[in-house]
C-alpha cells in the first residue's frame, strides 16, 4: 500500500537497522498491521468526507437554515431539521430521565452490596440485555409498549399530571414518550454495566474511612463512594446518550411518523434516524436526498462529540491510559 | 440525637433496598422480553417458517427461508472483512503502536464504534450501491463489516494486552524474531479472549438493522447472488411488523424468536468459551 511514503521516512534508529528488520520480517509486519490500522483512521474520515459531499445541495440551497427550518415538504423541496433534532433530543431526554437513576441505582446495588455471586449473575443477563437487537425491542414496543401506553399509562399520567402542558393531549400510544421509554430500557443496560465498573474502581480505604467516621452504609455509598466514581458515571451517562440519539430501529417502530413540533409527550413525532429509515429508498429528486445525508451529517456531528466527551471521561477516571475504558 | 440516628439508619435501609429493587427490574426487563418473544414466537414458528418463501401480502402461508440464507450471507460478507482488519488494527495496536498515533488509532476506533448505524449505512449506500447502481448484499455486508472493526481491533488489543510481558521476553530471548513471537506466542496465549471478542462482535452485527435497509434492501425471492438485493432477517421482522396483516405479524414474531436465539446462543456460547465472566467493551 502506502509503503513507500512510510519507507521514505527513516526510522530512529537509521536506515542500516531498518533493513535488518524488514529482512527478519518484523518491520514487514508491522507496516502490514499498519495499514490494517490506518484503515480505521481512513473509514472514520472517509464517513465525514462522504456525509459532507453528499449533502452538498442541501447545506448551499438552505445553509444554517436547514437547522432551524421546520418545514419538511418533499413536493415544494423545502427542507428543515428542526422537528426531528427536536424529536431527537426530546425522546432521549426522556429516556435519561428514567434511565439514569434506575441505572445508577442497580449499579450501586451490584457494585456495592449484592454478593459477588448475585452480582455477577446479574452482571451476565444485563449483558445479555445490551445484546438484544434493537429491531426486536421494537417488536415487542409495537404490540405491548404501545397499547400499555395508550390504555394505562397516558391516562393515569393525564390524570394525575394533567396540569403540565407535557402531559396534555389525546392518547395515541406511538409517540415521543413511548420512543422515551423504549430508548430507556434499551440504554439501561449501558449505563448499568459502565458505572458498576467506575464504582468498583473505587478503593476500598474510602468506604472503610468513611464508614469509620460513623457513616450509614448509605452515606458512605452516597456522599463518598458515587463522587469518586462521579467521572465514570458521567461518562456512562454520555455514552448512554449517544446510543439513544443514534438509536434507528426501536424508535422509529414507535414514534408515530409526524414531523411536527409538538410540546405534548403524548404526541407522535420523528427522529433524525427514523426519518433516515424511512424516507431513505423513497427520496425522488437529489435535493431531498441529500437532505436526508445532510440530516445524516447533523446527527453524526452529535453523536461524535458527545461520543468524544463519554471516552474522555471514561479514560480520566480508569487513569490507566485509554487501553481499558 | 437518637431520633436522627434512627432515621439515617431508616433511611440507609430504604435507599439500599430501593437500589436492590432498581437492579431487579433491569434483570426483570430481560425476563419479560425473553418470555414473551418465547411465547409469542414459538406458537408461530413451523416447518414452512424455516422451509419456504414468503408469500405475497395478505396470503397466508410461506416462511422465510430466503432471508434466513440473506442474513447468513451478508454476516459471511462482513465477517470476511471485519474480522481480518479488526484483528490485524487490534495487533497493532497492542504490539507495534507507538504513543501518538496508536492513540488517534485507537480514538478512531471509539469513535468509530459510536457512529449511528444508519449513518453507517448512509456511507455504505453511498461508496457501493451509487456506483454499482444496485442494491446488493456486498453493499450489506460492507456496512456490517464497518461496525465489526473497531469492535474486533478494540477487544483483540485488549487481550493481547493481557498476556504478560514475560511470555514476549522469553520468546525474544530465544532468539525468535518480534513477528514470530506475536504470531507464535502472544495470539495463541490470547486466543479465547480473542475468540470472544470475535463471536460478540458478531452477535452484534446480526441483529443490525438499520445498515441493510438501504443497502441489502429486502427479496421476496432468493437472492441470486452477492450483487443482488438480498433479504435479512432483521429487515424482515421490521417490515412484517409494521406491516397492517395479521399474519405477517404472526411470522416478525417468528423472525424475532430465530434472530434473537441466534444472537443469545452467540452471547452464551462467547462467555462460556471464555469461561471466568468478561463485560462486553461497546
Amino acid at each position: 500500500m502506502a509503503t513507500s511514503s512510510v519507507l521514505a521516512a527513516p526510522s530512529p534508529t537509521g536506515a542500516r537497522a531498518f533493513l535488518k528488520r524488514l529482512r527478519s520480517g518484523d518491520e514487514v509486519a508491522r507496516l502490514i498491521t499498519l495499514a490494517f490500522a490506518t484503515s480505521i483512521l481512513l473509514v472514520t474520515v472517509g464517513l465525514l468526507y462522504e456525509l459532507w459531499i453528499g449533502s452538498a445541495l442541501a447545506r448551499q440551497r438552505f445553509g444554517f437554515g436547514f437547522l432551524t427550518s421546520s418545514a419538511w415538504d418533499p413536493v415544494s423541496e423545502r427542507f428543515g431539521a428542526l422537528p426531528f433534532i427536536y424529536g431527537t433530543v426530546v425522546t432521549s431526554a426522556v429516556a435519561l430521565i428514567i434511565a439514569v437513576p434506575l441505572g445508577l441505582g442497580a449499579a450501586i446495588f451490584l457494585a456495592e452490596l449484592a454478593p459477588p455471586r448475585v452480582s455477577s449473575t446479574f452482571t451476565f443477563f444485563i449483558e445479555l440485555l445490551a445484546a438484544v437487537p434493537s429491531v426486536i425491542y421494537g417488536l415487542l414496543a409495537i404490540f405491548t409498549l404501545v397499547p400499555l401506553m395508550r390504555t394505562v399509562v397516558e391516562p393515569f399520567l393525564s390524570r394525575t399530571l394533567g396540569f403540565l402542558p407535557i402531559f396534555k393531549g389525546a392518547f395515541y400510544g406511538v409517540g415521543y414518550l413511548t420512543g422515551g421509554v423504549i430508548l430507556a430500557i434499551m440504554t439501561l443496560p449501558f449505563i448499568i454495566s459502565i458505572s458498576r465498573e467506575a464504582l468498583l474502581e473505587v478503593p476500598t480505604e474510602q468506604r472503610e474511612a468513611a464508614l469509620a467516621l460513623g457513616a450509614t452504609r448509605w452515606e458512605s455509598t452516597w456522599q463518598v463512594v458515587v463522587p469518586y466514581a462521579r467521572l465514570g458515571i458521567f461518562g456512562s451517562i454520555f455514552l448512554a446518550l449517544a446510543r439513544a440519539l443514534g438509536e434507528t430501529m426501536a424508535v422509529t417502530m414507535v414514534i408515530g411518523n409526524d414531523p411536527s413540533i409538538r410540546a405534548s409527550l403524548f404526541a407522535p413525532g420523528y427522529t433524525i434516524a427514523a426519518i433516515i429509515a424511512n424516507e431513505f429508498t423513497e427520496a425522488t429528486g437529489e435535493i431531498y436526498l441529500d437532505a436526508l445525508v445532510g440530516l445524516g451529517l447533523v446527527l453524526f456531528l452529535l453523536t461524535i462529540v458527545i461520543n468524544a466527551v463519554a471516552r474522555l471521561l471514561i479514560i480520566a477516571t480508569t487513569r490507566r491510559g485509554s487501553t481499558n475504558p | 440525637m437518637t431520633l436522627r440516628n434512627r432515621w439515617r439508619k431508616t433511611l440507609s435501609y430504604m435507599m439500599l433496598s430501593l437500589t436492590g429493587v432498581c437492579a431487579v427490574l433491569a434483570v426483570a426487563v430481560l425476563f419479560l422480553i425473553l418470555g414473551y418473544l418465547f411465547y409469542n414466537g414459538w406458537r408461530s414458528l413451523d416447518w414452512d417458517f424455516l422451509t419456504k418463501l414468503p408469500k405475497p401480502p395478505g396470503e397466508r402461508g410461506g416462511g422465510m427461508a430466503n432471508a434466513i440464507v440473506g442474513s447468513l450471507q451478508i454476516i459471511f460478507l462482513a465477517t470476511l472483512i471485519g474480522l481480518p482488519v479488526g484483528f490485524m488494527a487490534g495487533v497493532y495496536l497492542s504490539e507495534f503502536g507507538g504513543k501518538t498515533f496508536a492513540f488517534l488509532i485507537r480514538y478512531m476506533a471509539d469513535l468509530l464504534n459510536g457512529v449511528p448505524s444508519i449513518v453507517i449505512g448512509i456511507f455504505a449506500w453511498t461508496v457501493v450501491v451509487v456506483p454499482l447502481h444496485h442494491f446488493s448484499a456486498l453493499a450489506g455486508g460492507l456496512a456490517l463489516s464497518l461496525i465489526l472493526i473497531p469492535v474486533t481491533a478494540r477487544s483483540t488489543e485488549q487481550f493481547l494486552n493481557s498476556v504478560p510481558q514475560t511470555l514476549r521476553e522469553g520468546a525474544l530471548a530465544l532468539g525468535a524474531s518480534k513477528w514470530r513471537t506475536i504470531a507464535t506466542v502472544v495470539v495463541p496465549a490470547a486466543y479465547r479472549g480473542i475468540a470472544t471478542g470475535m463471536i460478540l462482535g458478531v452477535a452484534r452485527i446480526a441483529g443490525e438493522t438499520a445498515p441493510l435497509l438501504f443497502t441489502s434492501l429486502n427479496n421476496q425471492f432468493w437472492s441470486t447472488g452477492f450483487d443482488q438485493p438480498t433479504a435479512s432477517l432483521p429487515v424482515m421482522v421490521f417490515t412484517h411488523a409494521i406491516a397492517p396483516y395479521d399474519d405477517w405479524h404472526r411470522q416478525a414474531w417468528a423472525a424475532g424468536l430465530v434472530l434473537l436465539l441466534g444472537v443469545l446462543v452467540a452471547n452464551i456460547a462467547a462467555r462460556l468459551i471464555l469461561s471466568r465472566g468478561i463485560s462486553v467493551q461497546r
